[in-house]
């Protein structure tokens, strides 16, 4: 028998018996930026590769839920804080080893830069939303007349619309980085063996621009629009399944913290919710909804995109618990 | 005589209006600024940044120093590098006395036990004059009615001498320490019939020149005795070989060369059976022996059967692990020691047993010799003159209906039972004063410590915190903790002779007083003022070292002070003529004065009984971090283990299919239970037949804000006292649990 | 300059005294810890082992928490010590996550705290508070490039150990086994 115990009365809150330092406030800032960098990403990719007619909702009109994303997602972590107060710290140094470094400064360029890009098209989403939210439109059409009446603000819109391609450039690069450093960020923890592989960035990266895709697909109203970004989705639901099944057989050849972790998941507390709920709910079935509707069964666009949505929320959620029980000691 | 029995009183409970708003907040009307010296001929707490002190958490009294900081709080204590207890070196509970200070939980006033108009007993507070006042009165209703020698004192802490002083002037010698009769008590007895000297504390075990220490009753590093840890530690770095004798896996076990698992109460044949060897196969000191020892052919007639074939169908330890232990110890003689252990209060038959301890230290030549005991010296202090005590024609003595003439100190179960009236008694003690000691969780079997309580006629209790026995008292006195004021010099035995001041590092917290201070107000009051002549403590204690060449002032400022040993005499020399203080003159392996009041002269194996079935044998031990119910509110030391548990071997749960960190609660064989539930601990380190726990634990009283209800108490399970014929210990490991594995309801014992 | 620690597990018997002298000496509130106690027992009664080890912050050699800290409030200082700067500290908890010893913790004022060394006694030329309290004389605190340091010397004639050598920290606390 086999006997490993504190005798010193340890008890630290949240970290004893398990660390759970990172409660809800940080999976849901992981989805929330995953989402923003996934809408982000398609709006300035079809923008610079001149599609913008093609894909309009994703170009004109998806992308100003990036910004509420990125807000509450930072309110959320300042939330987490416990020393809130210095929070402004982290923008008084760049540590170039830190990714949390990484997240801060590049989330502090984009939020202004999503704050703007929607802005250049108000008209078009002035006209998308007269036909369904009259509050919404009101809002908008109130936003509308400032950016003409106000100087300073006229002034930045213009500038905005000059510079547009630039900035479709800086904000489809800040995308990606954004997309995949919260990855990043958790696979640098080698303290936690669930974190700790490569494949969680990518990973991470793929599962953003999916729920991106998902939302996307939820907001389009044009026909061919909806059926590309369901196969994009359906795409990149691929790769996450392979980028899972790859993730789990690396870990499972791995070390022995490694292997352990995976049991987690394999007849462990997260089994269920991992396999049912995310694998199934949230990739499988949006998958095959997909698939059907390529061979042409009709099928409500609302459905896949739910399940993708939530299926990234839950992962995270998975992932952020998960990993912090898992441990290389004892 | 009926009396109105005592309820036991929650001292939070000052009638409606008090239970409301929290006692806490009722009493601390005067927290950090509660009393100022006056300013006398000698420096003040507060000059100074740092003040010497010896620790009161164990009996061991290293000596440290208090360090306060920038707003004059008590920050930190440490070791006096120049003392021999401790080296400098604190061990976890002294280091954590800072906690004692903090307390919040500690008795902040006087009390007075009153009964309200609903014949509710309750307490409420008074002055100092006022409490005192009804001591002395109560004291003096006894001394009047049935004669001073019906006093009584319990004491285990320094304030035991002032209280001592005034006891005897008011005409009682019944002065006892828990510490003597349910702990060390036999091993004096059986030691001073061998060698004709006892241990006393701290031992004189020379454990860091020692090359063999079997530790047999005893677990060092667990219980924290901090000069023999330290020396422990030593002697492993100096390759000693050490042979733990222990039924349970101890911290001393795991860092021996040799563990015998023993089967519980057969230690006696054990320690025959290395007898046997050490004399068949000649490893004993033989020129010691010749020339020091008295009834060696006795001896070896005396264990010739005792074979360790025969020790092993009793001990269940192999044969050749006994002879081999044997020879370790008799190629390390004279460098060895049999360890004496401390708490040897066991089966009864506890004076033979350390008869043998001392008989096996005298075949091996240990008593006397570099590596084995060592002869301590003590510093002498002279005392001030008084009046010469009066004569006394009674003590307790008298009560024990002439058994235990052996023992050299006074019982507290002897005084305790001489407490409760008996036909073949015509008189018994009347009036208590406890100090420092919690009788309800040091005495065994409660039921008969609360009945002698009910049958006092008066009871004050002096106490730092509001434990089980404060809950008894007519009068409770606070006392402020030892780093809030003077005490004696302590002058403890030692390799070399050593004095240490205590003197406080802050004024008394809340309103409370030191044991000095009560002692002399309590005798002035009574008319007994002329037996404490000095004004201030600091006045005795000046005039204390300036008689043996040193000052207060002096002492104030380095804390502890070396003396030079009169005789080069730490060593018996080689060849040297010594005269034992026996009836034979020599070191008595049989022994003489056992034999004159009847007793056997060399020790003798018998069975003790066995737990019957699905009974395990409670076993008890210490932690490093407590001492007993004294640290056990400590917000430092409560912070690293604030409940026991129960140590259950995995084949003993799995037949009861408990898991680890069940809670169960624990019923003894004569039906009493454990009053709040206890966890398991599912462990291979104890075995099959018996449990084991951590004393001092299961409190019930809801002032211990960090002590109520966590864990069980031991002491409450211990209801069958197996007495020792010899000098009158409680024996305690005669006890048996089981589990229940739901809250127990229904009748038991109250206590 | 590189400060590490040996800690001999041969001759700790438990008793918690580093875990009080490091709270009465920095301060440290009552329910959080710098450092702790840990007892492993293997094996079948009677045939049993135990270890008991004293743990602290390993202040490694290849620190994750300092990599992983976005302000910078996590550093190292001459010696090797890894402290923290309190107001630096915005309590993000990734440097409590990056740690594979569990050695960090949440002070209750909102920064991140853990063992400091004593640096403050360090530079005075004292040994940290746990070594200088143990009484078992198990911890042994002092300078590795100095050849002749105490601990080299321990480290040289003693078998030793460090915890979780595979996370890649090159830990600077040594148990000598």
């Amino acid at each position: 028998m086999k006997e490993e115990l504190f005798v010193s009365g340890r008890n630290i809150p949240n970290i004893d018996p398990v660390l759970h330092v990172w409660h809800w406030h940080i999976p849901l800032y992981l989805f929330l930026g995953g989402l923003a960098a996934g809408l982000i990403f398609f709006a300035t990719y079809f923008y610079i590769s001149g599609k913008t007619d093609k894909y309009p909702t994703a170009v004109k009109i998806a992308p100003v839920i990036a910004p509420f994303a990125i807000a509450i997602g930072l309110v959320a972590l300042i939330l987490d804080l416990k020393h809130t107060l210095y929070f402004w710290r982290l923008f008084t140094a760049f540590r170039l080893e830190s990714p949390m470094s990484w997240g801060a400064w590049t989330l502090g360029v984009i939020m202004p830069l999503s704050m703007v890009w929607p802005l250049i098209y108000i008209k078009d989403m002035i006209k998308y939303f007269e036909s369904s939210s009259k509050r919404t439109t009101a809002v908008l059409k109130w936003i509308d007349g400032l950016l003409n009446d106000v100087n300073i603000l006229k002034w930045v819109m213009d500038l905005a619309r000059k510079y547009q391609m630039a900035i479709a450039w800086a904000l489809f690069l800040l995308s990606i980085i954004l997309g995949v450093y919260t990855g990043i960020l958790l696979s640098a923890f080698n303290a936690r063996p669930l974190w700790n592989t490569s494949i969680l960035g990518p990973l991470f990266l793929v599962s953003g621009l999916s729920t991106g895709a998902a939302a996307v697909m939820w907001m389009s109203r044009h026909h061919f629009e909806m059926k590309a970004f369901s196969r994009f989705d359906l795409m990149l639901v691929g790769i996450e399944v392979f980028l899972i099944i790859h993730m789990f057989m690396g870990f499972n050849a791995s070390t022995q913290a490694q292997q352990q972790a995976v049991a987690l998941f394999w007849g462990g507390e997260f089994t269920a919710v991992f396999w049912g709920i995310f694998f199934t709910a949230g990739l499988v079935v949006p998958a095959i909804l997909e698939i059907m509707e390529l061979f042409g069964y009709k099928v409500p666009a609302f459905i896949p995109a739910f399940l993708i949505l939530l299926g990234g929320l839950i992962f995270r959620f998975i992932i952020v618990d998960a990993g912090q029980i898992t441990r290389y000691l004892y | 005589m009926v009396k109105n029995r005592r309820d036991f009183i929650k001292i939070s409970a000052l009638g409606a209006t008090g239970v409301a708003i929290g006692s806490k907040y009722l009493f601390a009307d005067n927290t950090q600024q509660a009393q100022k010296s006056p300013k006398g001929p000698f420096k003040l707490p507060s000059d100074f940044k740092r003040t010497p002190t010896y620790c009161e958490v164990c009996f061991w009294k290293c000596a440290g120093w208090i360090y306060k900081n920038e707003k004059g709080d008590v920050q930190k204590i440490i070791g006096n590098d120049d003392d021999p207890n401790s080296n400098g070196r604190f061990c976890p509970r002294g280091t954590g006395g800072v906690g004692m200070y903090h307390d919040e939980d500690r008795l902040k006033t006087p009390l007075i036990r009153v009964t309200d108009k609903y014949g509710k007993q309750t307490y409420r507070k008074a002055s100092w004059d006022e409490a005192l006042g009804v001591v002395a009165k109560g004291l003096q209703k006894v001394i009047d009615e049935h004669g001073p020698e019906c006093l009584a004192l319990f004491t285990h802490g320094s304030g035991g001498k002032y209280f001592g002083n005034l006891l005897k002037a008011l005409g009682s010698h019944n002065i006892a320490a828990p510490s003597y009769a349910q702990c060390r008590g036999p091993r004096e007895v059986g030691f001073i019939a061998t060698f004709g000297d006892g241990l006393s504390s701290p031992e004189p075990t020379d454990i860091k020149n020692t090359d063999c220490l079997v530790l047999i009753g005893s677990h060092i590093g667990e219980n924290m005795h901090n000069g023999q840890v330290q020396e422990m530690s030593q002697a492993i770095d100096r390759g000693a070989t050490i042979i733990t004798v222990d039924p349970r896996y101890s911290t001393a076990a795991s860092k021996s060369k040799y563990w015998l698992p023993i089967k519980p109460s057969t230690d006696l044949a054990l320690l025959l059976a290395w007898m046997n060897v050490i004399i068949e196969e000649e490893l004993y000191d033989k020129e010691y022996v010749k020339k020091y020892t008295y009834g060696f052919d006795q001896l070896k007639e005396h264990v010739k059967g005792k074979t360790p074939e025969w020790a092993y169908g009793i001990t269940t330890i192999p044969p050749d692990v006994i002879r081999e232990t044997a020879r370790e110890m008799g190629k390390a003689s004279p460098a060895v020691i049999v360890h004496p252990g401390r708490h040897v209060t066991w089966y009864g038959d506890d004076t033979q047993r350390l008869r043998a301890v001392a008989i096996l230290n005298a075949l091996l030549g240990s008593w006397g010799r570099k590596g084995g005991f060592y002869k301590p010296d003590k510093a002498k202090l002279p005392s001030y003159p008084h009046p010469p005590y009066p004569e006394v024609e009674r003590s307790w003595r008298d009560a024990m209906g002439g058994k235990y003439a052996l023992a050299d100190l006074a019982l507290a179960n002897g005084v305790c039972d001489a407490t409760i009236p008996s036909v073949t008694r015509d008189c018994s003690i009347k009036a208590w004063i406890v100090n420092g000691t919690n009788l309800i969780e040091t005495l065994p079997d409660r039921r008969k410590t609360v009945e002698a309580i009910n049958n006092l006629e008066f009871i004050v209790v002096v106490d730092t915190m509001p434990m089980e026995i404060t809950g008894y008292a007519d009068v409770v006195l606070p006392e402020c903790t030892y780093i809030e004021r003077y005490d004696t010099i302590r002058a403890s035995q030692h390799r070399e002779p050593t004095i240490a001041l205590r003197m406080p590092a802050v004024e008394p917290k809340y309103n409370t007083k030191s044991a000095f201070w009560i002692a002399k107000h309590l005798a002035e009051k009574m008319g007994k003022g002329d037996y404490f002549p000095f004004k201030t403590l600091e006045e005795e204690l000046d005039w204390q070292l300036k008689k043996i060449g040193s000052s207060l002032e002096e002492m104030q400022r380095i804390g502890v002070k070396k003396l030079k040993r009169p005789y080069d005499d730490l060593y018996f020399a080689n060849g040297e003529d010594i005269e034992f203080y026996t009836n034979t003159g020599k070191i008595e392996l049989y022994s003489t004065s056992f034999e004159s009041y009847g007793f056997d002269p060399m020790p003798k194996y018998t069975a003790h009984p066995e737990p019957p079935e699905g009974f395990y044998r409670l076993i008890y031990g210490r932690a490093p971090m407590h001492t007993f119910t004294r640290t056990i509110n400590n917000p430092n030391l409560s912070d690293l283990m604030d409940t026991n548990v129960v140590w259950v071997n995995p084949k003993v749960a799995k037949t009861w299919g408990l898991e680890n960190g069940q809670e169960v609660w624990l019923k003894n064989q004569d039906g009493v239970f454990s009053e709040f539930a206890i966890k398991v601990r599912v462990t291979e380190r104890i075995r099959w037949d018996s449990v084991y726990m951590v004393h001092g634990f299961g409190h019930n009283r809801k002032e211990l804000s960090r002590a109520y209800g966590k864990g069980a108490s031991d002491s409450k399970l211990i209801t069958n006292v197996m007495m020792d014929p010899i000098m009158g210990g409680t024996g305690m490991r005669g006890n048996f649990v089981t589990f229940l594995t739901s809250k127990p309801v229904g009748k038991e014992v109250k206590s | 300059m590189r400060y590490a620690m040996a800690m001999d597990t041969a001759k700790c018997v438990g008793c918690s005294d580093c875990v009080v002298a490091c709270q009465t000496e920095n301060n440290v509130p009552i329910g959080f810890c710098r450092d702790w106690i840990v007892e492993n027992v293997e094996g079948t009664y009677p045939q049993l082992e135990m270890e008991i080890r004293s743990e602290r912050c390993n202040h490694c050699e290849n620190t994750p928490c300092v990599r992983t800290c976005p302000t910078g409030a996590s550093h190292v200082i001459e010696g090797g010590i890894v402290k923290v700067t309190h107001n630096e500290c915005i309590g993000c908890g990734a440097c409590i996550e990056a740690c594979p010893y569990d050695a960090r913790y949440f002070h209750p004022d909102g920064y991140v705290d853990k063992c400091t060394f004593c640096d403050h006694r360090v530079a005075e030329g004292l040994d940290t508070a746990c070594v200088s309290v143990c009484p078992t004389y198990s911890l042994t605190f002092g300078d590795l490039d100095d050849p002749q340091s105490p601990i080299s010397i321990l480290l040289r004639e003693r078998k030793w150990k460090t915890l979780v050598p595979e996370a890649g920290t090159k830990p600077q606390v040594y148990f000598l086994i």
